[in-house]
């Protein structure tokens, strides 16, 4: 096995490997995803999840597809059963976890400035003034944006992607990296489908599988309360799963250069596919969780 | 988007590299990018200059390799190219498919500059 001149590299990378340069400089191969990083941070954040017991769910739609509204209900109706915590992500205001706080569940609410998404630090930070001890479910609530939340991975098990009946039922097409991934697509707002008129769920699901996603859809009103009882029932298994498993998992959603490096031969690492020179992992740079 | 920030992660990783190997410099920074990794590569680009000023990567080239989104059917076994909306089988064109390539955002090398002494030859086959 040739681990330098690139002969055992992905078909997409091929183009990439080492080639031999004269002189002053020398060219390094590092194959490492950009996002190496932030991918440290979540997998701690995952791990201190698991260490509770906690099933973290990322919510992600477009602003306004009523992420909150869900949550609410959702409170309402596990009161008594499921334990809750909130992660509230916005650009500004409180709004949103005094929302949830108004219900008698602890928020905190994470204020971006002007950054689109959240990130792992983000959650990581959160954590730190979030107890988890006797929690079930930490639902964090993504920054309104169909785009930048895919792209960061943020210690969670599970993804889910709310697309509203106002928005359009190819909305899927338009933000693939988005619903590619999602582990659950929420149509929201049901009860106005009948005034929108021409929202399909049947073309929002084709949408999903036209992105080779088998994800369940479920179509619910968080105001009417018609459909909740399917989304109650996933959370039920999804937390009688994460409870069950020894081994944590993490959703299919963040895999930026994921195929890539996967393909990689396992023996050879991330990093010393190709070139001169094998660059190691980052390390993570640990602290402590710091509670009470 | 986010583009800024990526490039922030993308200096840390550089200069590490870089101060692991004493170079002087950077000459250049490979990415490889897929359109199903979200990132737009001519923003990033745009973003570079701006993010590497006053860092040990001033001055380096960014060149961004962009792959194509390529789909292994679960059916039917072909691989196959595919737009990243519409992930389908070319052969089959079934939807149980994998991602193959595509959704890459990766740092694939850089190309330090090293004083003469410690620059070495090119590299071998094992």
């Amino acid at each position: 096995m040739c681990n330098a001149c690139g002969c055992n590299t992905a078909p997409s990378e091929r183009s990439l490997a080492y080639r031999p340069l004269a002189g002053e400089t020398r060219e390094v191969s590092v194959l490492k995803g950009l996002l190496d990083r932030n991918d440290a941070v979540a997998a701690h954040n995952r791990a201190h999840f698991d260490a509770h017991g906690v099933l973290a769910l990322d919510l992600m739609s477009a602003p306004g597809a009523g992420k909150t509204a869900l949550l609410e209900a959702t409170i309402d109706a596990l009161r008594g059963e499921v334990r809750m915590a909130v992660i509230e992500g916005d650009l500004e205001t409180e709004n949103d976890a005094r929302r949830i706080r108004a219900k008698g569940v602890p928020a905190v609410q994470i204020t971006t400035g002007g950054a689109c998404h959240l990130d792992a630090q983000m959650v990581h930070e959160a954590l730190h003034a979030l107890s988890l001890d006797g929690v079930d479910i930490l639902f964090i609530e993504n920054v309104g944006n169909l785009v930048c939340p895919a792209g960061f991975d943020l210690g969670q098990h599970r993804d889910v992607a709310l697309l509203s009946v106002t928005e359009g039922d190819d909305k899927p097409a338009k933000y693939p990296v988005l619903f590619k991934g999602a582990d659950l697509v929420v149509l929201s707002k049901a009860d106005l489908l009948p005034h929108v008129g021409d929202f399909e769920p049947s073309r929002a699901e084709r949408c999903v599988r036209e992105l080779a996603n088998p994800a369940p859809l479920l179509t619910l009103s968080a105001r009417s309360g018609a459909g909740m009882q399917a989304w109650l029932d996933w959370l039920r298994n999804e937390l009688g799963a994460q409870r069950a498993r020894s081994a944590s998992v993490r959703p299919n959603l963040q895999t930026a250069g994921g195929s890539a490096l996967a393909a990689l031969p396992s023996g050879a690492g991330r990093g010393s596919a190709f070139g001169t020179t094998a660059e190691p992992p980052s390390p993570l740079v640990g602290e402590g969780w710091g509670e009470g | 988007m986010h583009e800024l920030a990526l490039c922030q992660a993308l200096i840390a990783q550089v200069e590490a590299v870089a101060r692991r190997h004493r170079a002087d410099g950077v000459a250049s920074v490979r990415l490889l990018v897929g359109p199903l990794s979200g990132i737009e590569p001519a923003l990033l680009q745009s973003a570079f200059p701006l993010a590497v000023a006053g860092t040990a990567v001033e001055g380096a080239v960014l060149s961004i390799e962009r792959s194509v989104v390529h789909v292994t059917c679960e059916r039917c076994g072909a691989q196959s190219e595919a737009l990243p909306n519409r992930l389908l089988c070319a052969a089959c064109g079934d939807w149980h498919t994998r991602v193959v390539s595509g959704d890459e955002l990766t740092l694939a090398g850089v190309e330090l500059i090293l004083a003469q002494d410690s620059a070495t030859g090119a590299a071998t086959c094992v």
